[in-house]
């Protein structure tokens, strides 16, 4: 080439077609065939969705205290809202109940402090979060501490048992998991053997027979003075379980990351808790979020299974009110209410999530 | 810097006997003996799987070795992790493919060392990168991440990250194999200069221009061995050995 071609000035991208109607015509009908799949998708779409609007929305009963409110065409949603107050707190006793919602006021905050980028301290939250906030959790929910009357834990139910569970079982596993993740890499025999033989045995054997072993088995092996709470025994049973998959989820994500980069903390003089601490975890759990997460939602689902042991979560309060003499028949109602309620917070899991993963984008690795 | 290395000049900054090291039953690095001089600048060559990578990776303990001795700075090296890790506080390193923390910036990429293994407080780590930012001439990038520049800026940051350890000796490990074209200039810039500081600096690398430029020795291997070591003027000009010769008609020859 020769040095009098002329610089081409930079132009801007062609613009398509803007507007509703131009993103219409550019996906939904470019041409003969893709508009008549749409059309038959969107009329196929209607048929199946029409009733199920109608049945929960339209036709729906919303206010009133009794059966006697419910119409009969369509869901009658007073059956849950007659026993939401059940549903949320289980037995726990009425007068008591404000500590629960103490309990969940601060949960919310916390959760939403965190997650918010903007607000300050994040260290001191995380701390109070992990170490503060259980313990205090702990004294309002259990009472018997500072005046407060005891609520045993076979009281405990519904909503705020779920909850006690996935938390628990989420902040413990993870930490857990990470650790035995690590140990299974380690190069120090004993550890590794004890980390792969501790993953396997857990994730060979249904969380059902686990708890199961929990409830059921352990106290028959351990003196009978010593009373371990049955919820308390549930809720090792379960970290301990989700622990060997979050392990092997982890342990994925330390996979993904190329050797030269421990090699580069090794050679700058840090010893292995901080390689591992400030240059492998960080990058390994950014990159296993989608399946920490997807850990996380399986778990909170899998809290339902409680109810083998005799534990009122969610679901199975949900379940016993379908037995209530006064309102048979509305089984649908509560099934489908359970599953929105679950619904609700395992799609929030997942959008946060995804939101972390665009947060924490630092554009391509080395 | 400088102070640091004039004390004790006459005790060798890295001192290599007998070392033999294999990968599993393949024989990487034979009876290999090497002394570097503080202030020392050596270049090593030699075809692809010489063990010249190997060799200088033995230095800080990336790659154990099975038989024979490694003394830096007069600290053996045993298998004690706090003595390695002593060993690693005097010994920089410089990757093939730079291995720069994509999580972190710049900055932080340089600062992390001196906070966790130094103990700085961070402002005093941070003027420290920024003064070495500053001498490789990217500390307008410090706020940046590993993954927004190009090969040959990252190659420079990982030097100061290096840099800013107050290492007694650097390892170079092919620092420009990696790069484009238009970018090993300026790294090498970078080595030259640190070069005429009086850094000892141990160098594998194929640049001749380089090894020419500023090498007290050149040291060339094959198959695990050092073949033939030289100060560059004679290494090139009067290539003793056979394989010598290949190698350089080899890579000089276009």
């Amino acid at each position: 080439m020769s040095s009098h071609t002329p610089p081409i000035p930079e132009r801007r991208p062609p613009r398509l077609e803007q507007g509703v109607v131009g993103w219409l015509r550019v996906n939904l009908f470019s041409g003969p065939l893709n508009s008549l799949v749409s059309v038959a998708i969107i009329v196929l779409l209607g048929y199946l969705l029409w009733p199920l609007i109608q049945w929960g929305l339209i036709d729906a009963d919303w206010i009133g205290d009794s059966r006697e409110a419910c119409s009969g065409e369509g869901a009658c949603w007073v059956f849950i809202s007659a026993r939401l107050e059940t549903i949320v707190y289980g037995f726990y006793p009425q007068a008591a109940r404000w500590r629960v919602d103490l309990v969940f006021a601060m949960l919310a905050i916390l959760i939403a402090w965190l997650a918010i980028p903007r607000l300050p301290v994040k260290r001191w939250v995380c701390l109070f979060a992990l170490f503060g906030f259980p313990i205090i959790a702990y004294v309002l929910l259990a009472g018997g501490h500072f005046g407060l009357t005891p609520v045993p834990t076979r009281n405990w139910g519904g909503l705020m048992l779920t909850l006690t569970i996935a938390v628990v079982g989420i902040v413990g596993s993870l930490p857990i998991g990470v650790l035995l993740a690590l140990g299974r890499r380690s190069k120090m025999p004993l550890v590794r053997g004890v980390s792969v033989v501790f993953i396997e045995f857990w994730r060979g054997v249904p969380l059902i027979t686990v708890l199961f072993m929990a409830s059921v088995m352990l106290p028959l092996f351990v003196p009978s003075e010593v009373d371990f709470d049955k919820l308390l025994r549930a809720l090792v049973g379960i970290m301990l379980f989700w622990s060997a998959y979050m392990a092997e989820v982890v342990r994925g994500g330390l996979q993904a990351i190329p050797s030269g980069q421990e090699e580069a903390g090794k050679a700058l003089g840090l010893n292995y808790w901080q390689r591992m601490g400030l240059i492998v975890l960080p990058q390994a759990l950014k990159t296993v979020i989608p399946g920490i997460v997807n850990t996380f939602i399986a778990l909170f689902k899998d809290t339902s299974l409680v109810l083998v042991i005799g534990l009122l979560d969610l679901l199975s309060i949900i379940q016993a009110g379908l037995t209530d003499p006064d309102w048979l028949g509305f089984a649908i109602e509560g099934y489908v209410f359970a599953a929105l309620v679950y619904w609700v917070f395992c799609f929030s899991m997942s959008r946060y999530s995804q939101y972390v993963e665009r947060r924490l984008d630092t554009g391509h690795r080395n | 810097m400088n102070d640091a290395m004039a004390k004790d000049s006459k005790a060798p900054m890295i001192e290599i006997r007998g070392l033999n090291k294999w990968f599993g039953d393949f024989h990487v690095l034979r009876d290999i003996d090497l002394t570097v001089a503080r202030g020392e600048r050596i270049v090593v060559c030699g075809p692809s799987g010489s063990g010249k990578s190997t060799l200088i990776r033995c230095i800080n303990h990336l790659e154990a070795h099975q038989e024979g001795e490694i003394v830096v700075d007069g600290i053996a090296m045993t298998q004690d992790v706090k003595r390695i890790e002593q060993i690693r506080r005097r010994v920089g390193m410089v990757f093939q493919h730079f291995n720069l923390f994509p999580h972190l910036t710049v900055l932080e990429n340089c600062c992390l060392s001196q906070t966790w293994v130094q103990k700085k407080p961070r402002r005093e780590a941070e003027a420290q990168a920024m003064e070495y930012l500053e001498r490789v001439q990217i500390a307008e990038q410090a706020k940046k991440y590993p993954g927004q520049l190009s090969g040959g800026q990252q190659q420079r940051v990982a030097i100061a990250r290096s840099l800013c350890m107050h290492p007694e000796v650097m390892l170079f490990d092919e620092p420009t194999s990696a790069l484009d074209p238009e970018m090993i200039k300026e790294v090498l810039d970078v080595m030259i200069e640190l070069a005429r500081e009086g850094m000892t600096m141990l160098c594998v690398t194929h640049e001749m221009g380089f090894a020419k430029t500023v090498a007290d020795r050149v040291i060339f291997m094959d198959q695990g061995q050092i073949i033939e070591e030289n100060a560059p003027q004679e290494f090139f000009n009067n290539p003793r050995s056979e394989r010598t010769k290949t190698f350089l008609s080899q890579i000089l020859g276009h």
